[in-house]
């Protein structure tokens, strides 16, 4: 919810009174009035300013790459929890946005454009896309198949650019060993001012809270209503008049974008990117994060991106148990225990609370 | 009733597979006016309806807005040219709240500010303003008639269509429905199918009778209630 919104009804704003009517949305993110949102935000702040007080640089490292992937998880919570579009892809989009950057960084020399070419990329990919899926009638099963072959396709064709001959200008491209020494961002104009990995850290905080911020801005916009009812009920939406498939075309461009943006920051943290972008396993992830977290919050998604990354993290550096195998009983007991997701299901203890 | 009419339906026909649903129907609605449209189940009332919408392209016929063919248009494009619908089976949006669902209806054309006074005005309308904040999911059948009947008032178009708004409503949900219709009539045009001959009775004037998809008899409504042949098709009897 944004501010203005407070303005004009500022009786029923605050998360302690009864959500106001006209608080979209249903279910998880209903409970979050103004003073939530703000509260939101300056956790935001605080994590990303108080972190690096408390830990060392490894671990900030560490805690940069979850932010990436709670960034792509957004993307993925997003148009699947808001706009009902179940897309197995969102990984084609970050591996996208991850290549751009790459590709034009190791051209241009200054990161501005490159990183602004790993938005626009994969959402015009993703506009394209959407437009081929949602204006050809395709129904929403084939939505995740579609967008599954797709990050199948750019996996092995990225895969298959081994040799020399595979460049794009001055940069080559690696095949199955990927792109190393990615220049980082560095300040606008100067090449040579690269960010070290704390301001990486400064960098990805921040993006995570503006997107965050953004996506609650959409939602809370007339355009974000329109896609909430469209989920809710596509025909009454088209009987009043909408057209749906603009609707889910503009969302899912947003989603690419998000995603791709998401990319640029992780080639940024390994200054390398590799055809593991667009394996299965990422794709898989990225569902997961939201599943966990809970469908229809943006809160959600976030928290189960950064749990699942600790976690994995925890596990991979001990060897009695097989990570994957650990993740999977995970997931399985969350679905059957609290099939809703963490985040949801919290809020509708407290209110039951009070 | 002046220059064309609002609405006009010409040969249309809807066939599916072998089964003719709607079979070359004739008909025409001038602008404000009220029709009711009965027919035994099957005869074709909600497939009509459909066409006019756009939900289904005709097998056969044109149909004309305002003289315009919108014969194969888009279900969003009839809606935006002033055609709203209550559908049989509710279609409102469930997680939602009940202000919410009127909210989306009256924001395509309006500002936000004024949408939000104008899904107020309409709940008022339908008396449901006191269970706004209620999510419609969690309603009852009959309130989530109102609330989508308050939607398509929100949405404000010229030519409304209801399909059964009196189902499932008790007697006195009845009676405010067709002083509600009635009101509605003051400056909309409505086509209403009901199956309910009493509330037929308090709102109609000209009556189309639907059977096996083509028109039986349409006339003033006294004298096509008293018809033999309408009494004949709701017993299961063949017309002559
Ligand atoms: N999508 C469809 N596919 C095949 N047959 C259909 C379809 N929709 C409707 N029909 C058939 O068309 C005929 C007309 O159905 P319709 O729903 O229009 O009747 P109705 O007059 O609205 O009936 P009721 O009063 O029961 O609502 C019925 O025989 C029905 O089985
Ligand atoms: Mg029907």
């Amino acid at each position: 919810m944004t501010p203005d919104r407070a303005a004009s009804a500022p009786a029923d704003a605050g998360p302690g009174s009864a959500a106001p009517w006209w608080v979209p949305l249903g279910l998880g993110d209903r409970a979050l009035g103004v003073s939530g949102f703000l509260a939101m935000i300056a956790a935001g702040l605080l994590l990303m300013f108080g972190l690096p007080m408390v830990v060392e640089l490894f671990g900030l490292v560490q805690a940069t790459v979850f932010l990436v992937m709670a960034i792509l998880a957004l993307s993925q919570g997003f148009i699947w929890g808001y706009g009902g579009i179940m897309s197995f892809g969102q990984s084609a989009f970050f591996g996208l946005g991850g290549y751009t950057y790459a590709v034009a960084v190791l051209n241009l020399g200054d990161s501005s454009v490159p990183a602004l070419l790993a938005i626009l990329v994969p959402a015009g990919f993703a506009a394209l896309l959407g437009y081929f899926m949602f204006y050809g009638r395709i129904s929403d099963a084939y939505v995740g198949v579609i967008t599954l072959t797709v990050t199948v396709i750019l996996f092995n064709v990225m895969n298959s650019t081994a040799g020399d001959i595979y460049h794009i200008g001055a940069a080559q491209l690696g095949g199955f060993n990927g792109m190393p020494s990615v220049p980082p961002l560095n300040w606008p104009g100067d090449p040579s001012n690269a960010l070290d990995p704390e301001a990486l850290w400064y960098v990805t905080a921040g993006l995570l809270i503006v997107v965050y911020a953004l996506l609650r801005a959409i939602l809370a916009s007339r355009f974000g209503r329109v896609v909430v009812a469209i989920r809710e009920n596509e025909t009454r939406a088209t009987l009043l008049g909408y057209d749906p498939r603009l609707y889910k075309l503009i969302v899912f461009a947003i989603g690419g974008a998000i995603a791709g943006l998401a990319g640029c920051l992780f080639t940024n943290w390994g200054g390398f990117i590799s055809p593991t972008v667009f394996g299965l396993a990422q794709s898989a992830q990225i569902i997961i994060f939201v599943l966990l977290g809970g469908l229809g919050t943006l809160l959600g998604p976030i928290l189960g991106a950064v749990a699942i990354q600790y976690l994995i993290s925890i596990i991979g550096s001990q060897q009695t148990l097989n990570a994957n195998l650990l993740l999977g009983v995970i997931l399985v007991g969350f679905v059957l225990l609290v099939p809703q997701g963490v985040v949801p299901a919290v809020r509708s203890l407290l209110r039951v609370g009070r | 009733m002046t220059g064309a009419p609002l609405l006009q339906a010409e040969g249309l026909t809807m066939r599916f597979g072998g089964v003719t649903a709607v079979d070359a129907v004739d008909l025409s609605l001038g602008e404000v006016e009220l029709r009711c449209l009965i027919g035994p189940n099957g005869a074709g009332k909600s497939t009509f309806f459909k066409m006019l919408t756009g939900q289904l392209q005709p097998s056969a016929g044109r149909i004309l807005f305002r003289g315009r063919d919108i014969t194969g248009a888009r279900t969003h494009e009839i809606a935006r040219l002033g055609v709203g619908i209550k559908t049989q089976v509710p279609n409102v949006f469930n997680g939602l709240s009940v202000a919410e669902n009127v909210f989306v209806a009256a924001a395509r054309t309006n500002s936000a500010a004024t949408a939000r006074r104008k899904a107020a005005q309409a709940l008022e309308r339908v008396g449901m303003g006191a269970l706004a904040g209620r999510i419609v999911g969690q309603l009852a059948h009959g309130q989530r008639q109102w609330v989508e009947i308050a939607a398509v008032l929100a949405q404000d178009p010229d030519l409304i269509l209801l399909d059964e708004p009196a189902a499932g409503m008790t007697h006195e949900e009845v009676v405010r429905t067709s002083e509600l219709i009635r009101e509605i009539n003051q400056v909309h045009a409505l086509i209403v199918v009901e199956h309910d001959m009493q509330f037929i009775r308090m709102i109609a004037r000209t009556v189309t009778v639907f059977n096996q998809g083509r028109i039986l008899i349409e006339d003033d409504v006294d004298r096509v209630l008293s018809s033999q042949a309408v009494r004949d098709v709701y017993l299961g009897k063949q017309a002559a």
